[in-house]
């Protein structure tokens, strides 16, 4: 059961051994938020908490809907209400079920120095395993979508797992299944974007003119997709326009590393050396009782 | 073992280099990627309604164990019926939670009655509690039931029982509303209702 051997895992963080790449045939898979046709009831929410068996903390009001205010250890997702006004004098309510977005290059992974604690799996499914995790919470840094939370209780990182066990065994995911406006979709990855594509037409012959899908390619496309009606400013529910990964993850995880590597078998390399051609420093006096 | 200042150093410093070089991705620890086993694999499955609101979504309720003897099944999960046709598998959110409603220590499971003049609410038997409803239903029909009319100078037969009503549950299929109507209408209700209507 555990281990590789269901070669269903793509891509490891910090390990150096190759990962299986057998599996090229698993369908891509993708869940499409519509945000046009949400209504902020939060039934994913609980559907959430429900299949992950999670209960956060009861919190506080801060005074909008947002409840909990945040993604939280035990809330991996929420619903997050902007008002904006996308033009002068136009004030709208835009709701966004906030989460992990599973991107194909997923900048936590990248980030992760703990072997095998995220991996990317052959649907697409970015996972995280507990087991490995060293809580050091540099997935939070790398995400460009700042998802990860680190539980104060364990010191380990927690995010949606796009209900990785119930897609495992054929099912979508507990928010998908309970989605009462058919806001949230779940399918392969092509019929999602298609199906995004069909509803964007259908917002822009209603008057959206920069309706539009949300699949960022600066971190590869993402297995978390949203259908906008302002798709030309994601800024206005919090979403960066082109998401990347951060160039210091970059730096540090793709040039520093290999070089860090370097330097320290460099170092042993020449404290051998010098050890053979130079020797000890001799210290006569200190010696004498010693020996 | 007999280790002088010199060679506690050298072994420190070996010690050293090797955890940094562990710690740098050469360890050779497995990586694990099962995904979380499936927990309703084995659960028993019955299907029910919401008991929330007059929608009535189907519900599918899964139990521990698999109704052997010796278990004591108990509700672990709660999802929408995907063959249901009123929710195809949706739930809202109070309907997604009402697995904590039926688990509340404040849930009440047994039939309450609260007698005239009294505050205080009484535990009765579902027995006690049915024959409690069908004294009170007869008496008011035997005191206020109309056997007939007269219109135009003839006595006609109409049974009517104006003072009860009926309220039918919302959640009922075709064939047991068909039922709750017969029942009132055989009593001489006049007044009925359902929830259903919204």
């Amino acid at each position: 059961m555990a281990s590789l051997q269901s070669q269903d895992v793509v891509a490891r963080s910090a390990t150096t051994t190759a990962t299986p790449q057998a599996r090229s045939a698993v369908p891509q898979v993708a869940k499409l938020i519509d945000e046009s046709k949400c209504i902020g009831c939060k039934a994913c929410q609980v559907a959430c908490m429900n299949w992950n068996d999670l209960r956060d903390d009861v919190g506080n009001n801060v005074g909008v809907y947002d409840n909990p205010a945040d993604l939280t250890a035990n809330s991996w997702t929420v619903m997050k209400f902007y008002e904006v006004e996308p033009k002068q004098g136009n004030l709208e309510w835009l709701i966004r079920k906030d989460g992990c977005m599973h991107c194909e290059d997923p900048g936590c992974l990248k980030a992760c120095p703990s072997p095998g604690a995220i991996v990317k799996r052959a649907n697409g499914i970015v996972d995280f395993m507990s087991e490995n995790c060293i809580g050091c919470g540099y997935c939070v840094k790398g995400c460009p979508f700042d998802v990860p939370r680190i539980s104060a209780k364990d010191n380990k990182a927690y995010k949606c797992t796009l209900c990785s066990d119930r897609v495992a065994v054929g099912l979508e995911p507990a928010c998908v299944k309970t989605c009462p406006t058919g806001a949230i979709g779940f399918g392969t990855k092509d019929d999602m974007v298609a199906y995004g594509e069909k509803r964007v037409g259908e917002l822009k012959e209603r008057g959206f003119q920069n309706a539009g899908l949300y699949n960022p390619q600066g971190v590869g496309g993402t297995h978390v997709m949203y259908v906008m009606k302002h798709a030309d400013q994601p800024e206005l529910e919090g979403l960066p326009k082109d998401p990347t990964i951060s160039p210091m993850v970059s730096v540090w995880k793709g040039i520093a590393k290999p070089l860090a590597v370097a330097g320290m078998i460099g170092a042993v390399v020449a404290g051998f050396f010098h050890y053979m051609k130079v020797g000890p420093v001799e210290e006569k006096n200190d010696e004498k009782e010693n020996a | 073992m007999q280790m002088n200042r010199r060679d506690f150093l050298r072994a420190s410093g070996a010690g050293l280099v090797g955890s940094s070089l562990v710690a740098l991705g050469f360890s050779p620890t497995a990586a694990h990627a099962e995904t979380r086993n499936f927990k309703l694999a084995r659960t028993t499955e019955a299907r029910s309604i919401c008991p929330y609101c007059s929608v009535s979504c189907g519900v599918v309720i899964y139990t521990l164990g698999d109704k052997a003897k010796n278990v004591k099944s108990s509700i672990v999960h709660i999802e929408g019926d995907p063959d249901h046709p009123v929710n195809r598998g949706t739930l809202c959110p109070k309907g997604a939670g009402v697995m904590d409603m039926i688990q509340s220590p404040n849930r009440v499971k047994r039939p309450q009655v609260r007698e005239p003049g009294s505050n205080e609410w009484k535990t009765i038997s579902w027995d006690d509690a049915l024959n409690r409803v069908a004294k009170h239903m007869k008496a008011d029909r035997d005191a206020n039931l109309i056997k007939t009319i007269e219109k135009d100078g003839k006595s006609i037969t109409v049974n009517r029982w104006n003072t009860s009503a009926f309220l039918i549950s919302s959640a009922s299929s075709n064939e047991a509303g068909y039922l709750s109507v017969k029942v009132a209408r055989g009593l001489g209700m006049v007044a009925l209702d359902t929830q259903a209507r919204i």
